[in-house]
């Protein structure tokens, strides 16, 4: 009975394909019908998911140990000395991701209706592709997690970075009258040539990969044998397979997990629809590089005490604390979640680094749910404000007086206020995300991020696996709880400047709720928000029996979670003082002007963080530029001194030949036998053209003449001899 | 006494080149029909003529009978031809074969 759903699995990235399929091939004009077909497709991906993931949940211990994997191999392509193979399996890792993917994919999907305004005038002109888009993105990310090798991994890894660059820049033909603010257009190449460097990265490390073990699939790669091959065989220098090949995998998931120095491009994926910016940051996209990392975990700790690990957990911890500088200063409501996730999503990179395996797979799903949550409700803020806007433009100037149209930022948080009074279902369910995020007890974020904390800890007391130094486990807590603080007080910063006070603009005073099938996704993901941390307690640890027991590592089990009162306290005392703080500045005296109170005595630091520590003018200035010079001088090399005059040299002789032969073969010969052809035969039709009469006596004379003659040949022949010697001749 | 076999004969000819003479020459389309009818008359007298002579055929009645299918065939032809003509002086006003060369075109 388990074997037969496990044996179904391939079906889950099906679904959503086959409604892609169909939206693009044939229900494209009709709104409804394609909205059906998205959300019935990606809605039997979630039955037959959370099926495969509760038997997997019941019944791990049935699968094949001591992996606990359930392969099946699909495909078998021969390629001359070796073979290709291709198929899916089940694990507890799987299991949860398809409990996490599809249901939160499946309340996006819902939502994206009211938002996309079905059934109002304002309706997207694209909106029957979108939810084509859509779809294939879930496809994308379903693929990934079930597929059972890197191949078809990096197959569907590369469908998502297609979806991605579709749907940031879905509206493609929206233009900023500020002509330094990013475009969609703009922001979709951003992000995919920015992911592109980091797939690049990783294709190399699957090439290497391939070459060392001469297979791509997980079980063969991640076999005990192999992994002890590749930790003792050496790259260069000391340098063993393992370790590099690990970095190399690591340089994909920091461009797809947009991790520093890949983040740049994450932000501005703001531009996108907002149930994109919900997918891609919270369900899909960014959480497939941290599946990435924990899918070759066995890889990254091959090496005992390799670089591989504090490289990780470097660039983790950096992150997330990084980035949640950046956070603080900024004002779209949605960039500041796109910062948040940066640096939620360096904690899981971090926890990672120092071996932390399940905790971090706990933070990506329950951060999967209240971040999607977030972003959700900041899609319905967006939304609301945006129709109050039309509203209160319409009362002001009456219905001529568009000339102001995209002055006004209805993401700008600067431009709200007061509005938890005017949306109070979106207020309440983004303030139950904001507590998850946040790690406030006893919200989901508390026993994910709490588990990430008690873990780093205790590497430092007594020392990590895999070879983790205990320095560091602190180096990792200490820029973790720094983060936890900064998180909560731009979490907090958020919540007074949207949902507190009074309105700062007449836009936010006549925002209207949003329609029920953009606040029942909200109450949905709330409720998840607040529950799901129940599966990680430390009383009753579901999650890590779940995907803990099963990940036996090298014969190691993994770092257990173990609940530390200290670091409950100490981290939820940060967050709470994190809030506190940002209750003092933004939510105590209510902002009246659209100035942030931080701006004055922060100086020259707020502007550094407001303009995100200049990231994009050093890439501008230092990559893309150049790159582009450099394509210049090509061009002109290609263009002026090699290709083009051996074009037009080949072109010119081509020419002269042509003309020659003309000349001396075409002219006199080919013509002449043609034209004298056409001559004779316009002599002949002149002549016999005399003939045709067209009187019908004429044609009767000729057939009498004839008929005539023949009979006086048929006489004189007949009788010639006769004739003859009657004249005495014959 | 029996009138000689050439005497038919000449005579037929005759009327052939008379019938043929018609129709080649004539102008109005009903004398071209006129003069058709003469050549096959003409036939008409040779079929009997050689019926009446030659021995082998005297026995059977299959010079009469081809003279009569003729004349069927004749009477048929004429009645088309004078519709053609007809119809033809209604189109365009005339009966006149030298002006009708449609073929022509």
């Amino acid at each position: 009975m388990t074997e037969t759903f496990f044996n179904l699995t391939w079906l889950i990235p099906l679904f959503p394909l086959a409604a892609f399929a169909i939206i693009v091939l044939w229900t494209n004009r009709h709104r409804l019908l394609s909205t059906w077909i998205a959300w019935i497709g990606i809605g039997l991906a979630w039955i037959l998911g959370w099926i495969v993931f509760f038997q997997a949940w019941g019944g791990f211990e049935e699968l094949t140990p001591p992996t606990h994997k359930y392969p099946v191999p699909l495909f078998s392509i021969p390629t001359g000395t070796t073979s290709l193979n291709l198929g899916f399996q089940v694990d507890t890792l799987t299991g949860v991701m398809l409990f996490m993917v599809p249901f939160v994919c499946l309340m996006i999907f819902i939502y994206s209706k009211g938002y996309m305004n079905y059934g109002t005038k304002d309706v997207d002109p694209r909106y029957s592709r979108f939810f084509a888009y859509i779809s294939l993105f879930a496809c994308g990310m379903l693929g990934l997690v079930v597929s059972d090798n890197f191949l078809t991994l990096f197959v569907f890894w590369e469908i998502m970075g297609l979806c991605s660059y579709l749907l940031i820049g879905f509206w493609f033909d929206k233009t900023y009258p500020d002509p330094k603010r990013i475009t969609p257009k703009e922001a979709g190449l951003k992000a995919f040539l920015t992911t592109r460097v980091g797939d690049v990265i990783m294709l190399a490390g699957m090439l290497l990969l391939y070459s060392q073990v001469g297979s791509l699939t997980f079980s063969d790669v991640f076999s005990q044998e192999t992994l002890e091959q590749l930790a003792h065989t050496y790259a260069w220098g000391n340098v063993p397979w393992a370790t590099f090949i690990a970095l190399l995998f690591f340089g994909g998931a920091v461009g797809k997990s947009a991790q520093f120095p890949l983040h740049v491009w994450l932000p501005d994926a703001m531009e996108g629809p907002t149930p994109v910016s919900a997918l891609i940051h919270a369900a899909t996209m960014v959480s497939a590089g941290v599946y990435l990392v924990a899918r070759s975990f066995p890889l990254f700790v091959a090496v005992e005490g390799g670089s591989q690990l504090a490289v990780v957990a470097f660039i983790g911890a950096f992150t997330a604390i990084f980035s949640s500088t950046i956070a603080v200063a900024q004002n779209d409501i949605k960039r500041v979640l796109a910062y948040s996730t940066i640096s939620q999503l360096g904690y899981m990179i971090a926890a990672l680094g120092i071996g932390a395996y399940v905790a971090a797979v706990f933070h990506l799903i329950t951060h999967a749910f209240f971040k999607a949550l977030l972003f959700m409700g900041s899609g319905s803020v967006i939304h609301g404000v945006e129709h109050g806007h039309h509203h209160s433009h319409h009362h002001a100037t009456g219905p001529e007086g568009h000339e102001e149209e995209g002055e006004f930022d209805a993401n700008d948080m600067m431009n709200m206020g007061g509005l938890l009074r005017r949306m109070p279902v979106t207020g309440w369910t983004f303030i139950v995300g904001a507590l998850a995020l946040t790690g406030i007890f006893p919200w989901a974020g508390f026993w994910s991020k709490d588990e990430i904390l008690a873990d780093a800890w205790k590497t430092f007391q007594e020392g990590g696996h895999f070879g983790v130094t205990a320095n560091w486990g602190f180096f990792v807590w200490l820029l973790l709880t720094i983060a936890a603080f900064l998180t909560a007080f731009y979490t907090g910063r958020q919540i007074f400047l949207t949902f507190a006070g009074k309105p700062r603009t007449a836009a936010a005073e006549h925002a209207p709720e949003s329609v029920p099938s953009m606040t029942w996704p909200l109450v949905i993901l709330a409720a998840f928000a607040t529950l799901l941390g129940l599966a990680g307690t430390p009383w009753a640890n579901q999650f890590f029996e779940m995907i803990g027991e099963s990940a036996v590592i090298l014969g190691e089990r993994l770092a257990h979670g173990e609940f530390n009162l200290v670091i409950a306290l100490v981290s939820s005392g940060v967050a709470l003082a994190g809030w506190v703080v940002a209750w003092l500045i933004y939510g105590f005296r209510p902002l009246t002007v659209p100035v942030d109170p931080l701006r004055r005595p922060l100086g020259p630091i707020y502007t550094l963080l407001e303009n995100k520590y200049y990231f994009d003018e050093i890439y501008q200035a230092g990559i893309v530029r150049p790159a582009i010079r450099l394509a210049q001088a090509c061009y002109t090399f290609d263009d002026k001194v090699v290709i083009d005059p051996i074009v037009d040299g080949v072109g010119r002789f081509g020419r002269w030949l042509s003309d020659w032969l003309r000349r001396a073969v075409d002219n006199p010969i080919v013509d002449g036998a043609v034209n004298g052809v056409g001559r004779v035969t316009t002599w002949f039709g002149e002549f016999m053209r005399a003939t045709q009469t067209g009187k019908v006596q004429n044609y009767l004379l000729v057939a009498a003449v004839t008929v005539f003659l023949l009979v006086a040949l048929y006489v004189f022949r007949t009788y010639l001899p006769d004739w003859l010697s009657a004249l005495g001749l014959g | 006494m029996d009138v000689p076999l050439s005497w038919y004969l000449v005579v037929a000819a005759a009327l052939f080149c008379i019938g043929l003479a018609g129709a080649l020459s004539r102008r109005n389309a009903i004398a071209v029909l006129m003069g058709v009818e003469l050549m096959l008359n003409a036939v008409n007298v040779n079929l009997l003529a050689f019926w009446r002579h030659v021995e082998v055929v005297k026995a059977t009645l299959s010079g009469q009978a081809f003279a009569i299918i003729v004349i069927t065939v004749a009477a048929a032809e004429a009645a088309v031809g004078l519709a053609l003509a007809i119809a033809l002086y209604r189109t365009r006003r005339t009966v006149d074969v030298e002006d009708v060369d449609l073929m022509k075109l």
